[in-house]
């Protein structure tokens, strides 16, 4: 894929074609490529809003149920100029945030400390790994309603539910990533001295790195949909419950608008993501050329 | 104290190594193993692929304890990993996510030198072995044969008093492996290291030794021992094509094609 916007086909030049010239022609090749990219993302985005749009306003689709763009961003404009039924907009997406974020990074540390303990320990691996396969076995939206129980309707519950999301996904990738760690890797940082601490910290959890970062990727979106579930179970604020009462008002624009925020949420963390990534991994060979 | 001085760097002493395959079924290494290093003697081990030459090794540095009989390092015997031990692997042991120069400093900052102590001592190696512009780059940016420089760098910063090299150049081509013999030997003139040096190509064992211990096919004992009389410093790039050197070499490797080719049937059967 990426080579075609650097492939000099033969043919194309005449001998005695300068250097310059055939990397003037391949720039303006990627350049191209780029554009045209762009160009039917920008287009298949634009003909999807259209069609729904049309779809609805001909009634082919029951627009009672399907709602259409227009009206789904003029309910985002009303959410965020005048407030919403439950007040304003920010507090509940504050709500959800702040639930998601506790929990995503509670869970992964818990999920890196406890992966990375049992990956260098095989014994207390092969005792907790029966009980971590049990545990991993509730699907975890079932515990919503425990912990609203347990926890009440506010904040707690929903980090909790947030938090159990996120640490089984981050703590397999950790422990997997300790246990794939290079062994003559290994043996050379304990010939050169390093004591057990030295070995874990600066040699086992660099190499693992790469694999906890990419649980860490999906894991911020599983910290949402834990507070947004927990938030449909029960709560006073939230985007989940923005949606749980445009649900019982029947308000499609409403369900709509909300999934659109969580979408901008989950986009915004994932770029944040990458770019702390690729700060961390700069030792990692760069690819030679971008798609993007 | 003039005791110490004359007791052998290493005695490998009627060493067995045994594993335990995983359907358990019980493998041998080595089998009534004995080999001596003297203090400043560079010992070449060569045999065929597979017969158990790394082990030796391992059992050198406490990585592993023999089945049978006895290891002695500096005249005590082998408890733990010794400190005054460096190893360079066939494999690429660096961390990549370290600079060349931190990678060159992990063995002091270790060992708990200080950090500006450490850097001094990294940039003098780094000198050393010429990639002193290279300080700050990443392994992955590195050719095959800096990467090893860099390896031995990071093993000679420890001033180890016994150095274990497992095929240590395998991955490297034939010119950049005669360059890495001549870095070797350079280095080693300047330490004086006890080395043991584990290869399958016995070229290079003639080239660079002072005693080629030739290894059965598995489980490995000693087949025989040559002493090597090339005058040094030696010119590595040149020495193969001495009378002298052909002469060792076509002794040896009669000795040596019996059990490759043993370890060759055994394997196609």
């Amino acid at each position: 894929m990426t080579d075609a916007a650097i492939d000099i086909r033969a043919g194309a030049f005449k001998p005695g074609t300068s250097d310059a010239e055939i990397e003037a022609a391949a720039a303006k090749a990627a350049l191209h490529r780029r554009r045209t990219v762009m160009f039917w993302r920008v287009s298949i985005l634009v003909a999807f809003l259209v069609l729904w749009e049309v779809a609805a306003r001909m009634t082919w689709i029951d627009p009672f149920f399907y709602a259409m763009p227009s009206a789904i961003a003029q309910r985002l404009y009303e959410w965020t100029t005048e407030g919403t039924s439950e007040g304003p907009l920010w507090y509940h997406l504050y709500v959800t945030m702040e639930e998601s974020v506790i929990g995503f990074v509670t869970g992964s540390v818990a999920g890196i400390i406890i992966g990375v303990a049992l990956g260098r320990n095989r014994m207390a691996a092969d005792i907790f790994s029966i009980y971590i396969k049990v545990i991993n076995s509730i699907p975890r939206v079932v515990l919503a309603p425990i912990f609203i129980m347990i926890l009440g309707l506010g904040l707690a519950s929903k980090v909790a539910l947030a938090f159990v999301m996120v640490f089984f996904v981050v703590f397999h990738n950790a422990f997997q990533g300790v246990r794939e760690a290079d062994r003559a890797m290994i043996a050379n940082a304990r010939i050169l001295g390093a004591s057990n601490w030295q070995l874990t910290r600066s040699v086992i959890v660099p190499s693992a790195m790469s694999w906890i970062f990419a649980s860490l990727h999906v894991s911020f979106g599983f910290a949402i949909i834990g507070a947004i579930v927990g938030e449909f179970v029960g709560s006073r604020y939230g985007i989940g419950l923005l949606i749980n009462i445009a649900k019982g008002s029947f308000d499609a624009a409403g369900m709509y608008a909300a999934i659109v925020i969580v979408m901008v949420v989950a986009l915004g963390a994932e770029y944040l993501m990458t770019m702390v990534e690729d700060r961390l991994a700069k030792w990692r060979p760069q690819p030679l050329h971008e798609t993007q | 104290m003039i005791q110490e001085k004359t007791t052998p760097a290493i005695e490998l002493i009627n060493v067995s190594r045994r594993f335990l395959s995983p359907t358990g079924k019980s493998l041998t290494a080595l089998r009534d193993f004995t080999m001596t290093v003297e203090r400043g003697e560079f010992v070449a081990v060569v045999g065929p692929t597979g017969c158990g030459k790394s082990t030796t090794l391992n059992l050198v540095t406490g990585l592993a304890s023999p089945s049978a009989g006895e290891v002695r390092v500096m005249g005590a015997p082998v408890k733990g990993i010794d400190p005054r031990i460096g190893f360079v692997f066939q494999s690429d042991a660096l961390f990549p996510w370290r600079t060349v120069i931190e990678n060159v400093m992990a063995g002091p900052l270790f060992r708990g030198k200080a950090k500006p102590e450490a850097t001094a001592a990294a940039k003098d190696w780094l000198a050393r072995v010429g990639l002193s512009r290279f300080e700050h780059h990443y392994p992955h940016q590195l050719s095959g044969g800096m990467r090893k420089r860099v390896a031995l760098a990071q093993t000679f910063i420890n001033g180890p008093e016994i150095l274990l090299m497992d095929e240590p150049f395998s991955a490297l081509d034939v010119q950049t492996r005669v360059l890495m013999h001549e870095e070797l030997l350079r280095l080693w003139s300047q330490t004086k290291a006890s080395v043991v040096f584990v290869t399958h190509d016995l070229e290079e064992a003639i080239a660079l030794a002072d005693k080629v211990y030739v290894l059965t096919a598995g489980p490995a004992t000693v087949k025989s021992v040559y002493s090597i009389d090339l005058p040094r410093p030696r010119v590595v790039a040149d020495i193969r094509y001495e009378q002298s050197f052909i002469d060792y070499s076509r002794t040896i490797w009669a000795d040596l094609k019996e059990e490759v080719e043993t370890s060759y049937a055994r394997a196609a059967a």
